[in-house]
């Protein structure tokens, strides 16, 4: 009998990738598209879903021809995909109505400020865990239905749908399951994460028909077979992507815990079956459920803009060329010279959540060189990881001893550094870097039964690489209280109305 | 005289056009003055840009000479960008070899270490990015050596009995690399240490790095001591994923 493989579908941020992975969790192959962003008006980021889709269905018979592989040596599809991003579609023609709204879109901060002023507001959060911000997708889609004419109408008649982009994939993988899965539905603000169903009192406070919402599954289990892209293959699992990179990282157990390195950064906490009340700025979140068994949930610290800042660098500053040769500048001088930067683009998440908050270049003189402000960039990313692992320490009581880091940016051994430095514990990366689809292609592999239990995976996790911290810990708290201090200047820039 | 290559004159051609012009060129401009055809042109200068040659304005779509040219003469690879494309191959590599991994490129006369996966035992170890190896002693050298004309290490140390310290056999060993598409070295470094290497290339073929695996010469090599055929297999498979994410044609 020849080999039987998994693939993932990547569906992120800046590209969709399909990855095939064999028995012992080891990348096969690898295809890639990076899509379109739009930034109609400062603070507004939308995709086009269509293109998205397209890329998929062009990407699968990609993957498996650079494997060497036939469909029918395809075991089962995961899917783990960018969270809170929106999209609403035509329920008989499939055509998306407008963009995709992505989860850096700001567009939403006065309805949000609205919103937060009325009474229920604080029972909103403790239903859906989340603090009311513009990341999450329901005030996304109270925003949509404001703003298209007709559109309410349409969705109370059931003529149009909403989902996440798990959602709106297995829509055209399926043609025509309207799903969604716990993960992905925690990140809306309208499910009760206790209950793992949609809130009729968030429904009812953001005005959302229910009409409009996928039926809520777990992660891990049915999602329908392919029609499309993969004809005859199970879906067996959607994860949000950073919920993904935990299970790609083997965290099944409460306590471990793991940081990945993308756009954005996002530090996820497993706290088992219990729900722990969030605080210090930190998100309670699910992180997997397996069909027929409780929920697990997780602990989270979301870092907006890490990777992304290094992308502006590129395309918007054109200081280098390519993304790793922000270490090759950095390296240039010895330390910051000064030089601080915060990355407030869509205003500032954990532990701070302030939407109104912008970036921010301080400590500039006539000394900095592009090689200081390089290293105030990837500096940005470690000293946000010290805020969320701070926070995470004092919220769950745990002290973090080391650091297991994922992502494209984990290449970056510079930033590497950086960060054990400024947290003072040992980072290690693993002997995968696309944890997120590893985690995805291990969720649909566990739904098939290709991999019999999590024992099984866990075998899978070395250590591909570690570094130890070696910074003076009194340089540590003086550069520690710079950071902190140009953060300050980043809160009220955008003015209420 | 052997035929000419009429693209490679046109390619000249451009190129001589945006060091002569005043600021960028358009497409039109560039096609009208050689009357050449708007696709020829457009061919051209995707593949000048491909290799870096090239740059486009974002904005206006008008073209001028690449920073690369100015550095044609340094190291055109930037050594971050290569382990960053180079890392998802270099994992698999460990875990199939269950050995270490390392990336090395050419530094003034030594093999500098650019990536590095530890052997997949979790067993304490440490990261050697940033190293200096000797390049006629280890099999990362020895690949970047032999696709490279001109570059001789003046005084060829002895690290251990093996070490090739003969520039006869260090020539007829380097042959046997370009021959084979890999190399190996057996105790020429450290005794009871035993590597193998294959080359990464970039456009065109030309080769930018090298990829191997080392460990206990008993693991790396069988009871004569030559290099384990599956080991060899499956550096030069790493090797050449990583080759086609740089850019090198399929071969």
């Amino acid at each position: 009998m020849s080999e039987r493989y998994v693939v993932a579908i990547d569906q992120g941020t800046t590209s969709t990738r399909c990855i095939v992975f064999d028995r012992r969790g080891q990348l096969v192959s690898l295809a890639q598209q990076e899509h379109k962003q739009y930034f109609p008006k400062p603070g507004w980021v939308e995709h086009d879903a269509m293109e998205i889709w397209r890329n998929v269905e062009r990407l699968a018979p990609r993957a498996l021809r650079q494997a060497g592989i036939a469909l029918d040596q395809v075991a089962a599809v995961g899917i783990a995909n960018q969270r809170e991003t929106t999209v609403m579609w035509d329920r008989r023609t499939g055509l998306p109505v407008g963009r995709a709204i992505i989860w850096q879109d700001t567009r939403t901060d006065s309805l949000v400020h609205e919103l937060s002023a009325q009474p229920r507001a604080a029972r909103i959060t403790d239903i859906s865990g989340l603090p009311l911000a513009t990341y999450f997708s329901g005030p996304r889609l109270r925003w949509m239905l404001d703003h298209t004419p007709g559109l309410r109408a349409r969705a109370e008649r059931g003529e149009v749908l909403c989902g996440t982009m798990e959602t709106w994939l297995i829509w055209n993988l399926t043609r025509g399951a309207h799903v969604t899965d716990v993960t992905n539905a925690s990140r809306t603000m309208l499910l009760d994460v206790h209950t793992l169903d949609w809130s009729d009192d968030a429904l009812d406070f953001f005005g959302i028909p229910r009409a409009m919402l996928p039926e809520v599954r777990a992660s891990i289990g049915a999602f329908g077979t392919a029609c499309e892209a993969f004809p005859g293959v199970r879906i067996g699992a959607a994860l949000g992507d950073q919920q993904a990179a935990l299970f790609g990282q083997t965290c099944f157990t409460p306590g471990e815990a793991k940081c990945t390195y993308g756009t954005g950064s996002f530090l996820l906490l497993n706290t088992g079956a219990e729900l722990v009340r969030p605080e210090y700025g930190l998100l309670s979140t699910v992180a997997y459920q397996v069909a027929g068994a409780p929920a697990c949930y997780a602990l989270e610290g979301s870092i907006a803009i890490t990777g992304s800042l290094v992308q502006w660098f590129r395309d918007q500053l054109e200081l280098i060329s390519c993304a790793p040769e922000i270490e090759t500048l950095a390296r240039t001088v010895a330390d910051n010279g000064g030089c601080y930067i915060v990355p407030a683009f869509s205003g500032l998440y954990a532990p701070h959540w302030r939407s109104e908050a912008r970036g921010v270049i301080v400590g500039l003189t006539s000394y900095i060189t592009k090689g200081h402000l390089a290293r105030a960039v990837l500096e940005a990313s470690a000293w946000q990881t010290r805020e969320v692992v701070d926070a995470m320490n004092a919220n769950s009581g745990l002290t973090l001893k080391t650091l297991k880091v994922d992502g494209g940016m984990t290449a970056d051994n510079l930033l590497m550094q950086m960060i054990a430095d400024v947290l003072d514990v040992p980072v290690v990366r693993p002997l995968a870097v696309e944890t997120v689809s590893l985690g995805a292609a291990y969720a649909a592999g566990l739904a098939v039964g290709y991999w019999p239990d999590l024992d099984g995976l866990r075998g899978n996790w070395h250590i591909a690489g570690q570094w130890m911290p070696a910074m003076d810990p009194r340089l540590r708290e003086t550069e520690y209280a710079n950071w902190q201090r140009a953060v300050q200047r980043t809160f009220d820039w955008i003015q209420p109305g | 005289m052997p035929g000419t290559v009429q693209s490679i004159e046109r390619a000249a051609a451009i190129l001589r056009m945006l060091a002569g012009g005043p600021g960028r060129l358009g497409l039109s401009e560039i096609s009208r003055s050689l009357e050449l055809a708007k696709g020829t042109t457009h061919g051209i200068l995707r593949t000048l840009q491909g290799v870096g040659f090239v740059e486009q304005d974002r904005v206006s779509g008008q073209y001028q000479l690449g920073a690369s040219l100015l550095h044609l003469g340094t190291s055109y690879l930037d050594t971050n960008e290569l382990r960053s494309r180079s890392i998802n191959w270099a994992d698999p590599l460990a875990v199939r070899s269950g050995e270490a991994v390392r990336i090395g490129t050419v530094l003034d006369g030594q093999v500098l270490i650019v990536h590095h996966v530890f052997r997949p035992d979790d067993t304490f170890q440490t990261l050697d990015v940033g190293a200096l190896l000797p390049l006629h002693a280890t099999a990362l050298g020895k690949v970047l050596i032999a696709y490279r004309t001109g570059l001789t290490t003046t005084e060829l140390a002895a690290y251990t009995r093996k070490t090739l310290i003969k520039p006869r056999e260090l020539a007829m060993a380097l042959e046997h690399v370009r021959e084979c598409g890999w190399a190996a070295d057996v105790e020429e470094l450290t005794p009871g240490q035993a590597a193998i290497a294959a080359p990464i290339r970039g456009y065109g073929g030309l080769v930018i790095g090298a990829i191997g695996v080392s460990g206990p010469v008993e693991r790396i090599c069988d009871s004569r001591y030559a290099p384990r055929p599956r080991l060899v297999t499956s550096v030069r498979d790493a090797a050449r994923a990583i080759s086609r994410e740089m850019g090198a044609a399929r071969r």
